[in-house]
């Protein structure tokens, strides 16, 4: 995306929509950003579910109806939805409603959290090899590949089994995982943009390298990063939760989606709504990130 | 050619030496530990001492580790503790029940997503390719263990029409092949929604060309133009994403397997790690990357035969 500011000698034949020409009222950048995203169907609504599960999660403490953890012994006996239980209650006679908006919070943290993680080291690892090529290149980018050759979900096995399952622990595996597939990216972009002549210009100033890496070369390869990123946080959510029906996630009692699933999916021939619940929330989220990928793509092809 | 190969065989041991290397060193870290699981909790230091000095886990680790590369190499990939048998037939027998249902599973995901993708991609932007993108990204961002959940809720609960595990064993009234039902529609509808859109972003690209338009406007009619022109170079891309499938197919159904309680790779080693049976999970680390490189590696031969200008 091209700011308002660099495009102001317009030819007079090109027509330029007034979003992106006028800025909107208060000033804030971001706005302008929004309302080009409300231009794309997939966008909006992908953005409209993932704002929904964190105002949802935000507000748990002041919504959710019980404690996550509580027992209602009553419940016990017939689980299912009814008025003092909306979404009906777990095993252990726990509100599901409850569950869910708590459950929200660790996922929604975590997820962008390895995220970031991955991009950080991802673009460091990313703009080392393709900046300066030569062996440093080749270590980095046959370290990636052997990496990415590993199937994750054995590697999460093992490591977690290994060391326990806590949050930071998750966030470790996932931002160590991730971040090959990143530094794949950038270095790609790096190698095509070291060429151009504002670097050239910046190596004439004596910028070192680190500047001309991180302030020359990476904001102009952070297009795809951000598509990337939106698609990375959906597949997060996803291993987050199978980490959790694998029993190798978040540590119980605290909900935690995929362990909700877990637990209770062995009385499925019973209870069913036990496990839909949890899994209809946690396929939601998943939607809303990767609808919100798809069009934030679309959005970047047509400029 | 040759150097192709070798180049790749060349990747292939050093992946498999790292790896090895790297989960054993995890897996013994601390040597004092092994013992201590194996005499449990109740036994003395002095005990656990001996044990430690009898196993000849007290020698550095580089040691350790070439004696076991030896070994591994003379065929040999020690006892497992969990299933109380020699880690070569366990490892087989669960390979070959994955390889089954991925073999079923692979078959109904290329035709499937090579249809639905071709036609998304033909005509980009047409209310077809909307519907298909659409559905295939939906399908794809709901986890295996929701898909297994809520099929499971409507087939097996709801509707009594199939049964909710595949242990293989034919009993309660279900045959072998109805229990492979549903999780074959799983990992077909997981997988698919991937598959189907890389094949629809490299038919959009190829539909760019100038040598398509030339195509049209020679008058060729567009189902020629599609299946003569068109999807050659379509397909050069996918195919490589398509062979990688073959390795979420054989390592990445763990969870799929356990919704199902299918004996296959993928709970075998999800036991093992949980178990923390070493001499398994050091051996199904190194099959399962293994499987990942060779894929890898045919992949990108699929790849040059297919496409004369790389095949020098």
């Amino acid at each position: 995306m091209t700011t308002p500011e660099t495009l102001t000698p317009i030819a007079a034949d090109v027509v330029v929509p007034s979003s992106l020409t006028t800025p909107r009222a208060g000033g804030f950048a971001g706005w302008r950003h929004l309302a080009l995203v409300t231009e794309s169907v997939p966008a909006t609504v992908g953005l409209a579910i993932v704002l929904a599960w964190a105002l949802l999660a935000l507000l748990a403490p002041l919504i959710a109806p019980y404690a996550p953890n509580a027992s209602d012994l009553a419940a016990l006996a017939r689980p299912t939805p009814s008025r003092a239980h909306w979404l009906g209650s777990d095993h252990l006679g726990r509100d599901l409603l409850s569950r869910i908006l708590w459950g929200a919070r660790p996922v929604l943290v975590i997820a962008p959290l390895a995220v970031l993680g991955a991009a950080a080291l991802g673009s460091l690892l990313g703009l080392t090899a393709g900046y300066y090529g030569r062996w440093i290149g080749l270590v980095i980018t046959r370290a990636c590949d052997i990496v990415l050759s590993f199937p994750v979900i054995i590697l999460y096995m093992i490591i977690l089994a290994h060391f326990g399952s806590s949050a930071w622990n998750i966030i470790g595996v996932l931002t160590l995982t991730k971040a090959p597939i990143i530094a794949r990216i950038v270095r790609g972009m790096t190698l095509d943009l070291r060429e151009r002549e504002y670097v050239a210009a910046a190596k004439m100033r004596g910028e070192s390298s680190l500047y001309i890496m991180l302030v020359e070369i990476l904001p102009n390869a952070r297009g795809p990063l951000i598509v990337d990123m939106c698609l990375r946080t959906g597949y997060n959510v996803i291993i987050i939760g199978v980490l959790g029906f694998l029993g190798i996630g978040l540590p119980p009692p605290d909900p935690d989606w995929g362990g909700m699933v877990k637990d209770t999916y062995g009385m499925m021939m019973v209870w069913p709504h036990m496990a839909l619940v949890p899994c209809a929330a946690i396929s939601s989220l998943v939607v809303g990130f990767n609808l919100l990928a798809v069009g934030l793509r679309e959005l970047g092809l047509r400029d | 050619m040759a150097r192709f190969v070798a180049k790749h065989l060349l990747f292939l041991l050093l992946t498999l030496l790292v790896v090895s290397f790297l989960v054993f060193t995890l897996n013994e870290f601390s040597p004092g530990a092994v013992a201590r699981k194996v005499l449990g909790a109740y036994a003395t230091q002095e005990q656990v001492d001996l044990l430690t000095t009898q196993m000849g886990l007290d020698r550095p680790l580089l040691v350790r580790y070439v004696d076991y590369v030896r070994a591994v190499l003379s065929g040999d990939l020690g006892q497992s503790a969990r299933f109380k048998a020699p880690v070569r037939d366990v490892i087989a027998r669960h390979l070959a029940n994955t390889a089954f249902l991925a073999a079923i599973a692979f078959a109904c995901i290329v035709p499937l997503s090579m249809i639905l993708g071709v036609m998304a991609g033909m005509r980009e932007g047409s209310r077809l390719d909307r519907v298909i993108l659409i559905l295939s990204t939906v399908v794809a961002s709901i986890p295996e263990f929701a898909l297994g959940v809520f099929l499971a809720s409507v087939f097996v609960v709801w509707l009594g029409w199939l049964p909710g595990t595949a242990t293989l064993v034919a009993g309660g009234g279900w045959s072998v092949a109805a229990q492979l039902v549903l999780p074959v529609a799983v990992i077909v509808l997981f997988d698919a929604g991937y598959v189907v859109s890389m094949i629809r972003a490299s038919m959009v690209e190829v539909m760019q060309r100038p040598y398509i338009r030339t195509a049209v406007l020679k008058g060729l009619s567009f189902r020629r133009v599609i299946l003569k022109h068109a999807l050659r170079n379509a397909m050069l891309t996918p195919i490589t994403v398509i062979m990688l499938q073959i390795n979420y197919l054989v390592a990445g159904v763990v969870v799929v397997e356990t919704v199902f309680a299918y004996p296959g790779f993928g709970r075998m080693m999800l036991e093992a790690t949980l178990f923390k049976d070493i001499a398994l999970v050091e051996a199904g680390a190194l099959v399962a990357v293994f499987l990942a490189v060779v894929t890898n590696i045919l992949g990108d031969l699929a790849y040059v035969l297919l496409d004369p200008r790389i095949r020098a």
